[in-house]
């Protein structure tokens, strides 16, 4: 099973958002997609989940266009944790969770024994199953999230997709969802790509890192070929060091400030 | 190793059922005391043996004795239809309200925010206005053309807020509510010239089920169950719709057609309600929202329990209409809002905390 995109455009108006960028996601593997804000990668993702269709190129989820299935027989594969998951109503952890049910669920049946037990297992991975009776509102931002990360589980995918779903967590929290991600493309074999703007983190977890900018594919490879102190220079327009982390294998960035007394005192005065 | 969590969903599952139950017994006793109630007193023993008896038995068989029959007459033939017609139009003013809330996302959505209320209104004005002659025996002409008169205006306020074969909510909202103040303005220069037929006009824009019989109920009967059946079905759809276009699409919702669908069924319900009711406010806006903050968001034991307890909220606030200060009438209308009001708060202090179906 392979989720592929073939130089997809796409434009708001007439400002491109995504300019002939092509990428392919396979089971089981891991990618980052990086790049500065504006640089389409919400767009791209969009696509490849269905919900925009693109100017020119196309996406293809097994070797079918993505255009021709139903949104249903879409959401039975392909599973996406929005940026900011927005519940308006009351709705208890269960029952947000039992809603990733739904593309597997007939019109007029309700929830099978399976439906139950898958439910519970995605709530038993992302540890929210003590969470199961509260309601959405009295949550953390950071439990919710697992909320929203449980019922994309619960749609048993072969694909996730995730848009920043760390970027508003603590350490703790961040490295727990990436450690469940990373055990899901493993064990599970989905196939995961995730959007952040921590490269660091990008690099720590992602077996590729996709580099986006103003629309464009910069860069596609290893973490080493990506994080470069010329492609952050030119994408991020930051000064960086490279090192390697003293843990595990992977390039790990360290931004040099801007900033310096002399020429600060002098920009001011 | 899961049978713990089947049960425990099942006994929740069970739980909800069991809410719907003591509603529908709750708008039974509603029924049978409101029939009971008015000029002639009638006690709640007596009107229960005369409605078992109109069930069980047809008319000549039933056996009975003169005041009875005098009271048979009362209950059956003025007051019922009143009730039926009083719980139909509760009950889909607000399964309309919850369906609305549920497709804007906005418990502040009612079933006129999309502009039903003025397109009934004006058609209604029109026709008190003109005189206009009765299409069907025994049915004046305005419900007819209040009913059509809304259903063009929500054909309308949909295509002026389509772009591009999509429609967000929010300019169908904005559309439904620039559509209906400028009805307003029109039904109130109508209202300005109108003379004598004032009274009229008012009576019918402020709500009320007075004068109505059996052919207002069988009339709107239709239209309303179709809808409601609609909306019946797409309950869990409208579940994940509250999320949002996309969010129900990753879920795979197909969103717009969704959309179009809940929108058709809860004009048709509100339209056929309003036709035969009048504009009764606060009962699509309150009702749904006491049940969600008891009952849950889920729709498919929120848009049951609504038009239910609509029902049961609209056969009670039109008792008290008929026979606070008899002989007069009071627009049903106003003893919803006022009525209506206090209970709100009363329930939003009350369950505040905690939804009673967890």
């Amino acid at each position: 099973m392979r989720l592929d995109a073939f130089s997809i455009c796409y434009k708001y108006d007439i400002i491109p958002a995504v300019d002939d960028v092509s990428i392919s996601l396979g089971r089981g593997e891991f990618i980052s997609v990086l790049g500065p804000n504006g640089s389409g990668k919400t767009t791209l993702l969009r696509i490849l989940a269905g919900t925009l269709e693109p100017c020119a190129g196309k996406v293809l989820l097994d070797n079918r266009s993505i255009r021709k299935m139903s949104p249903r027989s879409i959401a039975q594969r392909i599973a996406v944790v929005p940026q900011n998951g927005y519940i308006p109503f009351p709705f208890s952890v269960l029952e947000v969770v039992m809603m990733g049910r739904e593309p597997h669920m007939r019109r007029f049946a309700g929830e099978s024994r399976h439906d139950i037990d898958v439910v519970f297992q995605a709530m038993k991975i992302t540890g929210i199953t003590h969470l199961a009776k509260r309601s959405m509102f009295d949550l953390s931002f950071g439990e919710r999230q697992r909320v929203i990360i449980a019922r994309a589980l619960a749609q048993e995918p072969g694909f996730l997709l995730l848009d920043e779903p760390t970027s508003h967590l603590d350490p703790g929290y961040q490295m727990g969802i990436m450690d469940i991600f990373k055990s899901l493309s493993r064990y599970e074999n989905i196939g995961i790509l995730v959007i952040s703007h921590d490269v660091n983190l990008a690099s720590q977890y992602g077996d590729r890192l996709v580099m986006l900018n103003k629309g464009k594919k910069v860069a596609d490879g290893s973490p080493w070929e990506i994080l470069t102190e010329e492609i952050l220079e030119e994408v991020y327009k930051v000064k960086a060091v490279i090192k390697n982390h003293p843990v595990i294998d992977c390039p790990q960035v360290m931004l040099v400030p801007g900033f310096d007394e002399g020429s600060a005192k002098s920009n001011i005065l | 190793m899961m049978e713990q969590e089947h049960t425990g969903y099942s006994a929740y599952r069970n739980r909800r059922k069991g809410y719907l139950l003591i509603l529908a017994l709750l708008l039974l006793v509603a029924i049978v005391i409101a029939a009971g109630i008015g000029a002639v007193t009638i006690p709640a023993t007596e009107v229960l043996s005369i409605l078992t008896k109109q069930i069980f038995y047809t008319i000549k068989q039933a056996p009975r004795t003169g005041v009875e029959d005098i009271h048979r007459t009362i209950i059956l033939d003025v007051r019922l239809p009143r009730i039926f017609l009083a719980a139909l139009v509760g009950g889909s003013l607000s399964g309309a309200g919850a369906a609305l809330q549920g497709l804007f996302g906005n418990p502040l959505a009612d079933p006129y925010i999309m502009g039903i209320s003025s397109g009934a209104g004006l058609g209604a004005t029109i026709a008190i206005l003109c005189n206009l002659p009765s299409f069907f025996p025994g049915l004046s002409s305005v419900p007819v053309v209040a009913f059509i008169a809304s259903i063009v205006t929500m054909i309308v306020v949909y295509f002026l807020a389509g772009a591009r074969g999509r429609v967000p909510m929010n300019t169908f909202l904005l559309s439904g509510v620039v559509v209906s103040s400028f009805l307003w303005a029109v039904i109130s220069f109508a209202m300005m010239v109108s003379g004598d037929s004032l009274r009229a006009i008012i009576m019918w824009l402020m709500g009320s089920l007075s004068n109505k019989g059996y052919t207002h109920v069988k009339i709107a009967v239709p239209y309303i169950v179709l809808g409601i059946a609609i909306l019946f079905i797409r309950a869990r759809d409208l579940n994940l719709i509250c999320l949002g276009d996309d969010e129900a699409r990753y879920l795979g919702i197909d969103s717009e057609s969704t959309k179009r669908i809940i929108i058709f069924a809860s004009s048709l319900v509100t339209a056929a309600s309003v036709s035969v009711g009048g504009i009764i406010g606060f009962v699509g806006l309150i009702v749904p929202h006491i049940m969600r903050m008891i009952l849950g968001p889920d729709h498919r034991l929120l848009l049951p329990a609504s038009v239910i307890a609509g029902g049961i909220f609209l056969v009670s606030a039109d008792t008290i209409a008929r026979t606070l200060i008899p002989p007069a009438e009071i627009p049903v209308g106003i003893i919803t809002a006022l009525a209506g009001a206090p209970f709100f708060f009363f329930i939003l202090k009350r369950y505040k905390v905690q939804r009673a179906d967890l």
